[in-house]
């Protein structure tokens, strides 16, 4: 009996620290949005975070990319030709890759390489005193540190996930023209045709755009709030991983059902 | 020194801690201490390792708030201010932390860089050669362009300082500074600091365990034990105190009113139990 209380107690006390640190984050993020204002003045703070958490981050993204593209037009031919239709295997790529695979895979890969990044180096911030040490120099490090790189996180979101799209694209380009004998024109008119600029491109922008703004706020959260030893910053960086990865699989399920006003 | 009574005495110190009272949970480790500090001297404040001195600088700081008491710094209460009004205080005073605390994605002439870039808007040129001065007063003029990877451990506390002078504080806050350094680097920075009080009139409170180094540089000394002040006086009044606490620090004894065992249960009773940890 006693055992039974002690592990719904347990449960209760998990859960409630859970909900405690939801609303930390939250206080968090809100200090963080107020703290981007001053940066209009400084932006080159944003742009050198846009660089690190952006440029760095798109080799992966582009060879990731193209082998998604790649595959897709090899899939997507094996499939179309019992019907008769592979014509449009541009269309089906297009689709695909600007309504969900850019959106998603881009945030999966953005949060393995630039979100644990970002809290690595936050966490280790902490951990050398390097943000009370600004605090001290009367610097708010929210605003120094945290701020430019959210901003330069939602920034490089949308704009990976352009390019991860049209490098995957070219991808099903190259399979599907290149290899297995799609017409060229056929490919790329089916797609001009098809693919609508709003309902699946801005759709595809928003969808990054949100991922940009949860990956990037869950990455500075976990290392601003990390335990600053070296096990408090590998887990903050493996919660991060953990966190943002399943955020974006759940939310996207919840914009496309949204978007396609289904449910 | 006895409590300030006196107007004239009261002007004197800079800063002001009184019956401040701080706990971390339920762990107590401030317990009612007062530890007033003079304008322009250098101030030890010695103590084993956890007994509060770190704290007591966070305190002072604003960093964190005490459970009772006041802290006050140049006639100002420190737990009242305002973010805004920290900050502001904050520019005339600088700690010094154990690790240096150099931001290591910049270059060593980018770090004492930092705090002028971020409250001025000094031209190019102009910040260049405030930032060499500051360099050069702890003779790091040649290592401008290192990485804080590629310094020492004391040529990483001489950046800091020279960072931490960047605005020339009112009081500096060395927090350990001697640590984990060889006795060259440990000379060089006690010159330093003797240095910047005397130059610039700065207030100084070096908070240490090393016994020697710190008591060759300071005016008055402070003893922490268990969250209170043990001894004070000057160096050489301390070094003759006969109270037995601060004989067994001055002496590094290691038994004494501080036990070498952490409390635990009786060892024969504690060997003999079966289960258990």
């Amino acid at each position: 009996m006693e055992r039974a209380l002690e592990t719904i107690a347990r449960l209760g006390r998990t859960f409630l620290a859970a909900i405690e640190r939801l609303g930390r984050a939250t206080f968090f993020l809100y200090e963080v949005v107020i703290a981007t204002r001053p940066l209009a003045r400084r932006f080159f703070l944003v742009m050198q975070q846009v660089y690190a958490v952006g440029v760095l981050t798109l080799l992966i993204i582009l060879v990731s990319g193209l082998f998604v593209g790649m595959v897709l037009g090899l899939q997507g031919y094996n499939t179309l030709v019992k019907f008769g239709s592979e014509q449009t295997l541009g269309l089906l790529v297009a689709l695909s890759l600007v309504r969900e695979l850019g959106p998603v895979v881009t945030a999966l890969l953005f949060a393995g390489r630039a979100g644990s990044a970002l809290t690595a180096e936050i966490g280790l911030m902490k951990a050398t005193e390097q943000l009370a040490g600004m605090e001290m120099m009367a610097v708010n490090p929210i605003t120094r540190v945290i701020a430019p790189r959210f901003l330069g996180g939602i920034l490089a979101m949308p704009l990976l996930a352009a390019l991860f799209s049209a490098i995957g694209v070219l991808g099903g380009h190259l399979v599907g023209v290149g290899l297995l004998g799609v017409d060229a024109g056929a490919f790329w008119s089916q797609m001009q045709g098809s693919v609508d600029f709003y309902d699946d491109i801005v759709n595809g922008v928003i969808k990054s755009v949100v991922f940009g703004v949860v990956c990037t706020w869950i990455a500075v959260f976990e290392g601003y709030d990390a335990v600053p030893t070296s096990e408090g910053v590998a887990r903050a960086t493996n919660r991060t991983v953990v966190y943002s990865s399943l955020s974006v699989l759940a939310l996207d399920f919840i914009l496309t059902a949204l978007m396609l006003g289904e449910i | 020194m006895a409590q300030p009574q006196s107007d004239s005495v009261a002007r004197d110190i800079l800063v002001d801690i009184r019956d401040v009272h701080f706990s971390r949970g339920d762990r107590p480790i401030l317990k009612g201490i007062t530890l007033p500090i003079r304008r322009g001297s250098v101030t030890a404040i010695m103590g084993g390792s956890g007994c509060g001195k770190t704290t007591l600088l966070n305190l002072i700081g604003g960093q964190i708030k005490p459970n009772s008491g006041t802290i006050r710094v140049d006639g100002v209460s420190v737990p009242d201010l305002s973010t805004r009004e920290l900050f502001e205080l904050r520019k005339r005073m600088a700690l010094l932390f154990q690790t240096g605390a150099l931001f290591t994605d910049l270059t060593v002439f980018e770090n004492v860089a930092f705090p002028i870039r971020e409250h001025t808007r000094l031209p190019e040129p102009i910040l260049r050669k405030v930032v060499l001065m500051k360099l050069e007063t702890v003779g790091l003029r040649g290592a401008r362009d290192l990485m804080p990877s590629e310094l020492s451990g004391g040529m990483a506390r001489r950046v800091a300082l020279a960072r931490a002078i960047a605005f020339e504080p009112l009081i500096i806050m060395y927090d350990e500074p001697f640590t984990g350094l060889d006795p060259i680097s440990k000379g060089v920075i006690g010159k330093l600091i003797r240095e910047l009080n005397q130059s610039l009139g700065i207030t100084s409170i070096v908070v240490s365990h090393d016994v020697a180094e710190t008591c060759s540089i300071s005016d008055y000394a402070y003893l922490m034990g268990d969250g209170r002040v043990m001894g004070e006086g000057t160096p050489a009044e301390v070094q003759k105190t006969k109270s037995e606490h601060v004989r067994q620090f001055m002496d590094g004894l290691p038994d004494g009113p501080v036990p070498y065992q952490y409390p635990a249960a009786p060892y024969l009773e504690d060997l003999m139990r079966w289960n258990g940890r």
